[in-house]
C-alpha cells in the first residue's frame, strides 16, 4: 500500500502539471491560430507595398514605417528619463519617504490602463501642445507609458551590481559620477537594455494609446509631425471594420513574430546579466 | 600610543583621540595610534572590535556608510586628513579589501582604472603603469600575454594580487589591507605575505587581520583592539612574547576570540 503523503504528493504534481500544460496550450493555440491564417499572407509584396481601398487590398508598408517611427521616438525619449530616474533613486538618494513616493508613483503609472494614457496624450500633446495627431504625440504618449518599466528594470539592474565594486572605485579616488559611469552603468547595461527592449515591445504592441494620439492615417509619415497608423492599429481597424480578415491576420502574425523576437532578445540579455554577476 | 623603538622614525599616519560612531553606536573609542613609515603594522582583535572601522576611517571610506561620523584627528604626514581633498587622500592612502574583487574587465583595464579616473588616458603611459604595477606584485610574467583576458577568470590569489596592483597603480603612500587573505588558501596567503614584506620597503602598510599567526609572521608592529578600544600597541615581538595587558595575553593565547 502507498502511504498517504506520497499519494498527496502525486496528486499535487498532477494538478500543477495540468495547470501548466493548460497555460502553455492556450499560448500555443493562439500562435497556431494566428500563424495558420496569417503566415501565408506574408509576402514581400504584402510587406513593401502601399495599401489600397483602406487596406482591403495591397500591403502594409506605411504601418510598418509608422510602427518603427513611433517606437523609436518612444524609446529615445523614455530611456534617458527612465535610466536617469533609476540612477538618481539608487545612487543619489538614501531610502526615504521621497524615494518611496517616486517608486510608488512609477508602480502606479505601470498599472494605469493604456487607454487612459491615450486620453492623456490626446489632451496634452495633440490638443494642448498643438502637435495634432502625429508620430511625435504618439511617441511621447508611449514614452510616458513605458517609463515605469524602464525605471524599475534599470533600478533592479543597478541594485544588482555588488556594493564592493563601487567601494573599489571610491577607494581608488573615483568620484561618484565616475563610479556610476565606469562601474555601475556598464555592468548594469544588459539589465537596463532588457527594460528598454520590454518597453519597445509594449510600444510596438500598443493600440489604444496610439489611435488617440497618432491617428490612423494610411499615408507614409514623412516627418514626426505627420500622423501615422501602426501595425497594431491597422489590425484593429481591419478586423473591426471587417475590411479584410486575411490582411488583418497577416498583420497580426507579423506583429506577433516581432514581439516574440523582441522578448527573446530581452530574455537573452537578462540571462547574460544574471550569469555574469553570478 | 607610540611603540618603543619607533621613536626615531616619525609616524607616516597617526590618529589622536579618534572615535567613530555609526548613529548612536560608538565603534571606535578614543584611539591614538601611530603607523611608522616603511613598516607593517597589524591590527588584531576579535570580530566586532572596531579594527575594520578604524582602518576605513583612515581613508574616509567609512563615510560611505549612512550615519557614520568621527571625532578626533587623523594625521597623514602630520596634516589633518580632513584638510585634504578626499579624492587626493584616497589616492595617497590605498585600500585592498577582503574579497579579491576585481572588476569584470580585462586585466589591463582593472589596473588602468585608477590612473584613468585621475585623468591619465595616454595608452603608452597606461601601458607603462600596468607593466610596473604587475611587476610589483610579481604577476607580470604570468599575465603579460593575457592582459586582454577578463580578470574574473584568474585564480583567487592572482585576483588578490591584481587588486594590490590596481591599488599600486595610483601610486599611493600608505596601503590599508582589510583581511586581504581571508578568502585565500594557506599557500596563497604565504605568497601574499611575502609580497607585503617586499612592499614595505616603499610603503607604509596597515593590515587588519583576525589571524594572529599572520600578524606574528608579517608585521613589525601590532595593535590589539577590543570592544572599540586600542588595548595595547607595541612591536610585534613584544606583543606576542611580553604582552602588558591580561586581555592581550588572553587573546594571544587563544582564551577568547
Amino acid at each position: 500500500m502507498i502511504s498517504r503523503p506520497l499519494v498527496v504528493q502525486r496528486v499535487v504534481w498532477l494538478v500543477l502539471a495540468v495547470l501548466t500544460l493548460f497555460t502553455l496550450a492556450i499560448l500555443i493555440f493562439i500562435l497556431a491560430f494566428i500563424s495558420a491564417r496569417g503566415a501565408r499572407v506574408i509576402t514581400p509584396e504584402f510587406l513593401f507595398s502601399l495599401p489600397e481601398r483602406m487596406g482591403k487590398e495591397g500591403g502594409i508598408l506605411p504601418t510598418l514605417i509608422a510602427t518603427i517611427y513611433i517606437a523609436v521616438v518612444a524609446i529615445v525619449v523614455a530611456t534617458p528619463f527612465g535610466v536617469g530616474t533609476a540612477v538618481y533613486l539608487t545612487e543619489y538618494t538614501r531610502e526615504s519617504a521621497l524615494t518611496r513616493i517616486i517608486r510608488f508613483g512609477a508602480d502606479a503609472l505601470a498599472g494605469v490602463p493604456s487607454i487612459i494614457f491615450g486620453l492623456f496624450g490626446f489632451i496634452l500633446f495633440v490638443i494642448r501642445l498643438k502637435m495634432g495627431w502625429s508620430i511625435l504625440a504618439g511617441g511621447l504618449t508611449l514614452a510616458v507609458m513605458i517609463l515605469p518599466t524602464i525605471i524599475r528594470t534599470s533600478e533592479e539592474a543597478i541594485r544588482a551590481i555588488p556594493y564592493q565594486l563601487r567601494e573599489v572605485s571610491y577607494s581608488l579616488g573615483g568620484t561618484r559620477s565616475q563610479t556610476i559611469m565606469r562601474v555601475v552603468l556598464p555592468n548594469a547595461l544588459p539589465g537596463i537594455l532588457t527594460g528598454v527592449i520590454l518597453g519597445l515591445g509594449r510600444s510596438v504592441a500598443e493600440t489604444a494609446a496610439v489611435i488617440f494620439t497618432a491617428g490612423s492615417s494610411l499615408r507614409i509619415p514623412r516627418t514626426i509631425l505627420d500622423p501615422g497608423r501602426t501595425m497594431a492599429v491597422h489590425f484593429y481597424i481591419l478586423a473591426r471594420e471587417g475590411l479584410s480578415m486575411e490582411r488583418a491576420y497577416g498583420t497580426a502574425f507579423l506583429l506577433i513574430v516581432v514581439i516574440l523576437l523582441i522578448n527573446t532578445v530581452a530574455y537573452l540579455l537578462m540571462f547574460r546579466l544574471t550569469r555574469r554577476l553570478k | 600610543m607610540s611603540p618603543e623603538g619607533s621613536v626615531n622614525s616619525p609616524a607616516k599616519l597617526a590618529t589622536k583621540n579618534l572615535s567613530v560612531f555609526y548613529g548612536s553606536f560608538q565603534a571606535v573609542i578614543d584611539v591614538g595610534i601611530e603607523f611608522p613609515a616603511c613598516a607593517i603594522t597589524a591590527i588584531i582583535g576579535p570580530s566586532g572590535c572596531g579594527k575594520s572601522t578604524l582602518l576605513r576611517s583612515l581613508n574616509r571610506m567609512n563615510e560611505l556608510i549612512e550615519g557614520a561620523k568621527i571625532r578626533g584627528e587623523i594625521l597623514l604626514d602630520g596634516k589633518n586628513i580632513y584638510q585634504l581633498n578626499v579624492l587626493e587622500l584616497r589616492k595617497r592612502v590605498g585600500m585592498v579589501f577582503q574579497r579579491p574583487n576585481a572588476f569584470p574587465l580585462s586585466v589591463f583595464d582593472n589596473i588602468a582604472y585608477g590612473p584613468r579616473v585621475h585623468g591619465i588616458n595616454r595608452r603608452q603611459k597606461l601601458t607603462e603603469i600596468v607593466e610596473r604595477s604587475l611587476k610589483a606584485v610579481r604577476l607580470w610574467d604570468e599575465l603579460k600575454d593575457r592582459l586582454d583576458q577578463n580578470a574574473l577568470g584568474l585564480t583567487d590569489e592572482q585576483r588578490q594580487r591584481l587588486c594590490i596592483a590596481r591599488m599600486l597603480a595610483v601610486e599611493p603612500e600608505v596601503l590599508l589591507l582589510d583581511e586581504p587573505c581571508s578568502a585565500l588558501d594557506p599557500i596563497a596567503t604565504l605568497h601574499i605575505e611575502d609580497l607585503l614584506r617586499q612592499l614595505k620597503e616603499k610603503y607604509t602598510i596597515v593590515i587588519v587581520t583576525h589571524n594572529m599567526q599572520q600578524a606574528a609572521r608579517v608585521s613589525d608592529f601590532t595593535g590589539f583592539m577590543l570592544l572599540g578600544k586600542l588595548i595595547e600597541f607595541g612591536t610585534t615581538s613584544q606583543i606576542f612574547t611580553r604582552p602588558q595587558h591580561p586581555e592581550t595575553e588572553n587573546y594571544i593565547s587563544g582564551r577568547f576570540g
